[in-house]
């Protein structure tokens, strides 16, 4: 009997840290997201190591392989002016990752502490940020990013200060609905009763209630910035050749369609790849957790 | 009466909303001697929630105004004494069980963590230094006490983990963390089915017995009163109509209100009637 009772009693000792982990890891999207993701992020940051022609990122030309089929030498073929299409590809990556990193690293915590503030404090504090909020999500973000991108000379600065000018409303709408929940709980009145600082209630007590829904909101995200990032190259308004990105190089095939598809589709296709890797991530962190109204 | 631990002469307190001014409690009187247990009842809306938290400190001003008056807490009036100070009483000379064990803990923290931030803060005001692993030891203890057969599963549990039983008993060894003379309980239990209300009360009360401490028990249910305190105020529309010591007062009520509230309590036995207090309006 003694033997039967610590079997029974073992599972609850193991680590919430390890509960967690073999829940994550037995999502199947979280895994493949996961995976995505970090295939991408190695590739980006290894960028010079694994690609075949590094110099070919910048104004090379070489008109001989010009418009080659994809083939052992050109993995993704060649371009108009016969660069290693796989190359740019990779470097493209890069950037459209840093894009997202940018982005989010502003956008983010900038939304999380106004939708506190305004979620706490109500008031005059919660009009002034909700109303701002609620205006710049009246008009469609591609619009808006898009004015704020053509007014501004276009580079890769001016998209990521454009998306994320029009990102952090997200997530102060986010943050402001679970504060507004989190503070009427009775810990909250406690922690007052207790004489905590307003720092400390704001972000060591509600703050940490936000986080899982913080975390699938962001993973979601950096798809969509990243798909927002490269419609902007597309359109011409984002960044400029001949520094590789998955927007420009999908815009500048597309006049080479159909005939010489891969300049324009495989780079579509990475695309897909990396902003299909978040929303899966996005995904399996939200059955994780259990998280519902986010999007 | 200068011996008690907390005093309360003729205390005003009004409520003011749409410029329209509420009297809540018109001249309450109460006085808590050390060791004792002290009982506060009387239906929803008559004051007692509102005595509570002015004692308390909280409150929210200025929607609610105190306007006559005076408190004294071990000599020192409340009243008047700082804000800092008055801070520094809460949750280490007078601390407070919190009714809904549902809700009083933050979901997303450990047992222990939770503890061990109360402490932290406990500590600091009073001007206390303590290193983590002290303050482990002494969650733990404080666990012990309020009879948690598995303190260290608890201390890392989150409350989802736990029973309402268990979650109210933390409740209480988080507000005798810090040692207070005072503990004020607010409906204990309402929250938890008879049988497990039943053990927590039992357990407050020996623990409060066990450690000299002074318990104001505020409640409308009159079987606790009873189970519990030594003396009971009663209350209605903000007035203290009577007051006296349980036996006494359950024996020989003076007030039509007290009778009435007597008699409105449910019986198993006997024909099923639910009287009300209604008449008493």
């Amino acid at each position: 009997m003694a033997h039967l009772s610590e079997l029974a009693a073992e599972p609850q000792r193991l680590s919430n840290a390890y509960q967690n982990w073999y829940r994550f890891s037995r999502n199947p999207s979280a895994v493949i997201g996961t995976a995505i993701v970090i295939i991408c992020i190695l590739t980006a940051i290894f960028a010079p190591l694994i690609t075949p022609y590094p110099e070919h990122v910048g104004a090379v030309v070489n008109f001989r392989e010009r418009h080659l089929p994809p083939s052992a030498d050109y993995w993704f073929g060649t371009d108009n002016v016969g660069r290693d299409i796989f190359t740019r590809v990779v470097f493209g990556m890069r950037i459209s990752l840093l894009l997202a990193l940018v982005v989010l690293a502003t956008a983010v915590p900038v939304g999380t502490v106004l939708g506190l503030l305004a979620g706490y404090y109500g008031g005059w504090v919660e009009i002034v940020i909700m109303r701002f909020t609620d205006i710049a999500l009246a008009i469609p973000g591609l619009v808006m990013v898009m004015a704020v991108a053509a007014v501004l000379s276009p580079d890769l600065l001016t998209s990521m200060i454009a998306i994320a000018a029009l990102w952090w409303t997200w997530h102060a709408r986010l943050i402001y609905s679970i504060t507004r929940q989190t503070r009427v709980q009775d810990y909250i009145e406690a922690a007052e009763t207790l004489g905590a600082s307003k720092f400390h209630i704001l972000f060591r007590e509600i703050l940490p209630n936000c986080v899982s829904a913080l975390a699938v909101k962001t993973s979601l995200d950096a798809g969509f910035v990243i798909l927002i990032g490269s419609t902007l190259s597309f359109l011409g308004l984002g960044i400029q050749p001949p520094t590789p990105d998955l927007g420009t190089m999908v815009a500048s095939g597309a006049a080479f369609l159909p005939s010489y598809w891969w300049e324009s589709v495989l780079p579509g296709c990475a695309i897909l790849f990396v902003s299909l890797g978040f929303n899966l991530l996005g995904d399996g962190l939200r059955d994780m957790f259990d998280v519902e109204d986010v999007r | 009466m200068s011996s008690a631990l907390l005093s309360v002469r003729d205390l005003h307190v009004d409520f003011t909303t749409y410029n329209q001014t509420h009297k809540v409690l018109k001249g309450i009187n109460l006085d808590i001697p050390p060791h004792s247990q002290i009982a506060l009842v009387g239906e929803s809306g008559s004051g007692k929630t509102v005595t509570m938290k002015a004692i308390m400190g909280l409150l929210r001003q200025p929607l609610a105004r105190i306007t006559a008056g005076e408190m004294y807490y071990d000599g020192r009036d409340l009243l008047t004494m700082p804000d800092k100070e008055r801070v520094a009483l809460r949750g280490t000379a007078m601390s407070m069980i919190f009714q809904d064990p549902m809700t009083s803990l933050n979901p997303v923290f450990t047992i222990g963590d939770q503890m061990r931030t109360i402490l932290k803060y406990a500590d600091r005001r009073l001007g206390r230094t303590r290193s983590a692993r002290e303050r482990k030891v002494r969650v733990l203890e404080v666990l012990g006490q309020v009879r948690m057969r598995d303190p260290e599963r608890v201390f890392q549990s989150y409350p989802i983990m736990l029973s309402g039983g268990m979650r109210q008993r933390v409740l209480i060894a988080m507000a005798l963390l810090s040692e207070p003379k005072l503990l004020i309980a607010d409906e204990p239990g309402t929250a938890l089915d008879v049988t497990t209300q039943a053990q927590i009360l039992k357990l407050m009360k020996d623990l409060v017995e066990e450690r000299g401490l002074a318990l104001l028990m505020i409640t409308h249910n009159l079987g606790v009163v009873r189970e519990t305190c030594s003396y009971v105020y009663v209350m209605n529309k903000g007035v203290v109509v009577e007051h006296g010591s349980t036996a006494d007062l359950f024996a020989a009520p003076q007030e039509d209100y007290t009778k009435a509230l007597i008699a409105a309590v449910p019986r198993l036995t006997g024909e099923t009637r639910f009287g009300t207090v209604e008449a008493m309006r």
